[in-house]
């Protein structure tokens, strides 16, 4: 599916990568821990609830670039500068965690493992 | 070419600065992505370990046309036990650390990992030394 429906399925707000809306994703993993994130081989689209500059620091250095923000976290502006550079999309839902996760299987995203 | 980083203690915000550095060095010289994710998430490991369990210190950097070494040398309490630290799964990160997603102990193993070479040298009450190695073919 593309970041665009992605979006609207989990009526949430895009804070960074407009040019990006068309894309498709078709992975993800979900996970609060920074330590999981640096282990994975793959680039899949990271659900997470740990909203700070560490999650894009982490993001950039495992060439994951599009990440969803869940329970309504705040994306800070120092966030969003450090994730420009690296031309990364950040979505933000009010949905927990278990609900962004079910609505994404429910339309089709595969897990990497 | 050599480059130095320095590591201020408690500086979370800031961890990852080397990394982010050497990343876009590494791809200047058209290093192959596989091997720069290997090196910076490695290095990013290092440098948070450093600030996560130590005072800070400095981060020094090699590249040659083959292969790139880094130093990651702090001043902190020490690793007292090496081989325990390097267990998947051992950890003593304080709660502060765990609040920003780190402190599963998993970033010594995974550090072994992603390089070719990895020397951790650690003296108790003065600090630990980690120096990685990784070729670029
Ligand atoms: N530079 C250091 N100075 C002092 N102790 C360290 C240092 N690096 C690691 N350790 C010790 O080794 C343990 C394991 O480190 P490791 O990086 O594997 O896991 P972690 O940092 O606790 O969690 P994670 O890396 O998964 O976020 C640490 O919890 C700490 O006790
Ligand atoms: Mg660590």
């Amino acid at each position: 599916m593309t970041i665009r429906e992605i979006i609207t399925l989990l009526d949430g707000q895009l804070c960074l990568g407009e040019q990006r809306l068309d894309e498709e994703v078709e992975k993800a993993f979900a996970s609060d821990l920074m330590s999981d994130v640096l282990t994975l081989h793959e680039t899949p689209m990271l659900i997470t609830g740990l909203c700070n500059v560490q999650t894009i620091r982490t993001c950039d250095m495992a060439t994951l670039d599009i990440i969803v923000v869940v329970r309504g976290k705040v994306v800070t502006d120092d966030m969003i500068e450090l994730a420009e550079e690296n031309d990364m999309v950040i979505i933000s839902t009010k949905y927990s965690m278990f609900k962004t996760c079910g609505l994404l299987w429910d339309a089709g995203l595969k897990p990497i493992f | 070419m050599h480059q130095e980083y320095t590591i201020i203690e408690g500086d979370f915000v800031n961890a990852g600065k080397a990394s982010s550095s050497v990343k876009k060095t590494l791809k200047q010289l058209n290093v192959s992505p596989q091997i720069i994710k290997r090196v910076v998430v490695a290095l990013y490991e290092a440098e948070v370990n450093a600030i996560a369990h130590a005072y800070g210190g400095k981060v020094l950097v090699d590249i040659d046309s083959d292969k790139i070494n880094m130093v990651v040398a702090d001043k902190g309490p020490g690793i007292p036990d090496i081989a325990l630290a390097m267990q998947e799964g051992y950890s003593t990160a304080r709660p502060e650390v765990r609040d920003m997603g780190f402190g599963a102990g998993m970033g010594l193993p995974n550090m072994q990992k992603n390089v070719d070479k990895l020397n951790v040298t650690s003296e108790v009450g003065v600090g630990t030394t980690v120096e990685m190695m990784v070729n670029f073919a």
